[in-house]
């Protein structure tokens, strides 16, 4: 039983908003660092540096940030989870990165992306932009920028499509109790139903 | 994915897709300052090499430390036997020292499968007397995939002397197994009576098939005295198989030269051979690293719960990531 | 001595052609009587039905390993596994240490065996001194110490004229036999396993089957210049066994022998690694493994015999090309016959226990052994159930092992084993 959350326009105008928002935090485009988490946080990366570049006429650097090798969750499923591409042409040191994502939920992938990044370099700053923030935190993290805060259940599934990888733009909830979906390298259950 | 990795037998052409694009993103990280990632962070990794070889034992442990595994190297020139310790004590030590994968590098054919029976961990071969030599080929795999753009139709030559490599019964059956054409080249004493039913040509005549090749693959040919019951001398040799600079003008435009290594510079390819820009046997080694970063990532990143190498909590306790967008 | 009746077995009599249920009645270490419902009012009822009894079984090439090795088997644990196996009589090979190249050694193992008092011994003398293929050994010193069969087993006499010297020589002696272990060391060397497709995937040495013919043609051909007795030991090719067919057809007096696990087992059996299956000569093709059947059905191979090739645990599990060839084979040949060829019809139960009772009995010149069932006959019988199931694993008899049959199912199993009118094995356990 799924629902559309956002559709497409909505998905354009959270993301002109928070590339507003990036912009207007930091007095401006210089210094600033887009690193999108592979896989989907990178597409809109790419989109957020676009909008920054047509509102501020001068271009922002991107990345792309595959977390895989810094999880901590490796060796507990059946299959190694699928790696993407990393790419970061630029030097991360003294910058403002902002991370990008798709999904805010438990926090753990932010973390592993905060890990892998202080291999890169030194940022002076980390801020973060999430698509949706669906609560539930694992650990003590907190978007920056946030393009929509969606109410939800553990056990509820939240999938954001971005039309480079799934051909339209949505972000989709399937609010079934029961349905907890796996996939190897992208998302994995919560703690949803489980005793801590 | 297989629990281990003792043969070529033990990949299908996807899994083999897939360890070639993991070691895509290892190259990747061993581009970067740091070359290190965590994700095998506190896991144990043993070097068992028990035949000599101080290159290939680097690259698997420099793949083991770049994954942050912690790694155990446990070396001896001659047979576990003639030491006065037997494999099998050997294996039953480093199971009691919870051993999470063993790379084992043996002389004789066989023992990384016996190994599999006396440890839980997962085991890797790299190189088992005349048997596979898996990793071998798929980090030789990997260097044709990044320098021609592809494997399917790829036409390979594998020269020299077959019938003791390790390296060409592997890399011929993983050449087959993604769909590429090989031909053999040697000598009939050096290349295995029953080779047709692998799926590869047999040549006699290596100029004959240099032209038409897309990769020239040397092998390493022995000096040693019992080698020469199976041809005359290394003159010999030299002159009717041996990659000279006029042999290595025939190959087409592209194509690559490559070598497994440690290479008899004068016996299968000359000096000025070696260095041609085509050749690409230094990249074989780079490859190798991150290859072994892969294969390590993907033996021991998978585990059901429970497994001695991978999750030690139950299901219930185990902190899980938040959801990544897949 | 006892005096048992055993009630009811079906007799099979490869001597005198006959299978039939009958009482055997048997006293004072000899068969009394045989017939339908015999009266022994003072002798033990044993009751066989359903059970076959047959001649004690024969083992013309076993290596009991004493003296030198007893870490692998003595002279005691390996009778005692030949007993188990419903065996009366086996040889012993002579590559111990001391090599029995002379007549003290024989003498000893006989003591030993008679000691034991589980299974007759016929040990075999080695062909040459120490075995080293160089000079012949005092074999007529050892016909007086009771040798028939006379071995270099492990390897094969070196040169054409020794053999021709040795063949001719033993022509002065009544019953005497070379049996020869047929393998050309340059053509065999290094080889772990045939040689083959199985051998090249599993990147071992292997030795092909011409490592045995060229050696089987030469000593056919010495074995007509001098008109000697030649026995071939565990053939292993179809190329063998057709100049062994045109051999006899010729008149040459010439036999052979077969083990079970040639008769069972292929070089696929190898590709696992499995040591056990490490043997020599090696398990060949499935289609040698058809000829050698065959040849066992139509008499050009004449007798079974188990090779039985114990070795230490810690020595077989080794790296596979360190691990000494040799599987044990006392404890199964029967089941292992009874299951593989007799049960599928490939073999009728009464040339199966022909080959491993009678034929071997006649090469030996064992006289006591291998029947006729008959009242006189010294009491050396074998009972045992043709449908008993039962798994190949450990405790053995044998000091060893190193099973080619580990882990399987066998179907047939021996109950008890008479020795001159002493049940040494009952119930299927050996009671010495």
């Amino acid at each position: 039983m799924s629902s559309t959350l956002l559709d497409a326009d909505d998905i354009r105008r959270a993301l002109t908003r928070i590339a507003h928002e990036i912009v207007e935090r930091d007095k401006g485009p210089e210094g600033v660092a887009l690193v999108g988490i592979a896989n989907r946080g990178d597409d809109l990366a790419r989109r957020l540096a676009a909008e920054i570049q047509a509102i501020e006429r001068s271009a922002v650097p991107v990345g792309a940030l595959d977390i895989t090798f810094y999880r901590d969750d490796i060796g507990m499923k059946a299959e190694a989870p699928e790696v993407h591409e990393t790419r970061i042409d630029f030097d991360i040191n003294g910058k403002t990165v902002v991370l990008v994502d798709d999904v805010l939920f438990t926090g753990r992938t932010i973390r592993a992306a905060m890990d892998a990044l202080m291999d890169f370099g030194r940022p002076f700053r980390i801020r973060l932009a999430v698509l949706v923030d669906r609560g539930h935190r694992e650990l003590p993290i907190r978007a920056d920028f946030v393009g929509k805060n969606v109410p939800t259940r553990r056990t509820d599934d939240v999938r954001v499509r971005v039309r480079e990888v799934d051909g339209e733009d949505a972000v989709v909830i399937a609010r079934t109790p029961d349905e907890v979906s796996i996939d190897a390298g992208g998302e994995i259950p919560s703690n949803a139903g489980r005793t801590p | 994915m297989n629990r281990h990795l003792l043969s070529m037998h033990d990949v299908s052409a996807e899994d083999v897709t897939r360890i070639l694009d993991t070691a895509g993103s290892f190259q990747e990280v061993g581009s970067r300052v740091i070359k290190k990632v965590p994700a095998l962070r506190g896991r144990t990794v043993v070097n068992l090499f028990l035949e000599n070889s101080t290159r290939t034992r680097i690259s698997f442990e420099l793949a083991a430390k770049r994954l942050s595994a912690d790694v155990i190297n446990f070396a001896s020139g001659g047979s576990s036997v003639s030491k006065g310790e037997s494999l099998k004590d050997t294996a039953l030590t480093l199971q009691a020292m919870g051993a999470d994968a063993i790379v084992i590098r043996h002389s004789s054919s066989g023992s990384p499968l016996q190994l599999t029976r006396w440890v839980d961990g997962h085991v890797l071969n790299a190189g088992d007397g005349t048997h596979e030599h898996p990793t071998q080929a798929l980090l030789d795999l990997y260097t044709m995939r990044e320098r021609l753009g592809r494997l399917d139709g790829l036409r390979v030559a594998i020269v020299g002397d077959v019938l003791h490599s390790r390296v060409a019964r592997s890399l011929s059956f993983g050449l087959v197994k993604v769909g590429a054409e090989v031909t053999l080249v040697g000598p009939p004493t050096l290349i295995p009576p029953d080779a047709g039913a692998w799926g590869v040509q047999v040549s006699y005549d290596i100029e004959s098939v240099l032209p038409k090749l897309d990769v020239c693959y040397m092998l390493r040919v022995q000096r040693e005295r019992q080698r020469l019951e199976y041809f005359p001398s290394v003159r010999e040799y030299n002159r009717l198989f041996g990659l000279s600079a006029v042999r290595a003008g025939l190959l087409p435009e592209g194509s690559l030269i490559m070598h497994p290594g440690p290479m008899n510079r004068g016996v299968e390819i000359d000096s000025d051979v070696a260095d041609l820009p085509q050749a690409v046997i230094e990249e074989q080694v780079t490859n190798g690293i991150a290859i072994r970063m892969s294969l390590l990532y993907l033996l021991l990143g998978g585990g059901p719960p429970g497994d001695a190498a991978g999750a030690a909590s139950p299901a219930a306790t185990v902190p899980e990531l938040e959801a990544v967008d897949g | 001595m006892g005096e048992f009746l055993f009630r009811r077995p079906r007799v099979v009599d490869p001597v005198a052609g006959s299978d039939d249920v009958a009482d055997v009645h048997v006293a004072d270490g000899v068969i009394r009587a045989i017939g339908l419902d015999l009266e022994a009012p003072d002798a033990e009822p044993i009751d066989c039905a359903g059970l076959v009894l047959a001649p004690g079984l024969v083992d013309l090439h076993a290596h009991l390993r004493e003296p030198g090795f007893e870490h692998k088997e003595t002279i005691e644990s390996g009778t005692r596994a030949a007993a188990v196996g419903g065996f009366t009589a086996v040889t012993s090979m002579a590559n111990t240490d001391p090599v029995a190249d002379n007549a003290a050694v024989i003498h000893e193992v006989l003591e030993l065996a008679r000691a034991a008092g589980t299974c007759d011994v016929f040990p075999v003398g080695a062909i040459t001194r120490g075995l080293h293929g160089q000079e012949m050994a005092e074999l007529g010193e050892m016909v007086d110490a009771g040798v028939r069969v006379f071995s270099d087993d492990g390897h094969c006499v070196p040169s054409a004229r020794l053999l021709r010297n040795a063949l001719t020589y033993v022509r002065a002696f009544e019953g005497v036999v070379i049996a020869e272990h047929c393998e050309d060391a340059s053509l065999a060397e290094g080889g772990q396993m045939h040689e083959g497709l199985t051998s090249s995937s599993l990147g071992l040495a292997g030795q092909p089957r011409e490592a045995e013919e060229v050696v089987v043609a030469r000593d056919l051909a010495v074995a007509r210049l001098t008109g000697g007795r030649l026995h071939l030991c565990h053939l292993s090719s179809a190329g063998s066994v057709e100049m062994v067919r045109r051999a006899k057809a010729e008149g040459l007096r010439v036999t052979a022998e077969v083990t079970p696990h040639h008769l069972v087992f292929s070089e696929e059996d190898l590709l696992t690694y499995d040591t056990n299956m490490k043997v020599n000569p090696p398990l060949r093709a499935g289609s040698d493994r058809g000829e050698l059947r065959a040849a066992l059905a139509d008499r050009t191979i004449d007798a079974i015999a188990t090779d039985h090739a114990p070795h230490a645990v810690e020595e077989k599990e080794a790296e596979f090309d360190q691990a000494p060839f040799g599987t044990i084979g006392l404890e199964t040949a029967l089941s292992a016959v009874l299951t593989h060829l007799v049960e599928p019809g490939e073999l009728t139960l009464a040339r199966a226990i022909e080959a491993l009772s009678t034929a071997p009995a006649q090469i030996l010149g064992a006289g006591d052994h291998g029947g006729p069932i008959e009242p006189g006959r010294p009491a050396n019988l074998v009972v045992f159930d043709p449908s008993a199931e039962w798994v190949v694993e450990p405790p053995f008899a044998s000091r060893s092992r190193n099973s080619a049959f580990l882990g399987r199912r066998l179907r047939g199993r021996v109950v008890h084993t008479m020795l001159r009118g002493e049940l040494v094995v009952a119930d299927g356990k050996a009671q010495r």
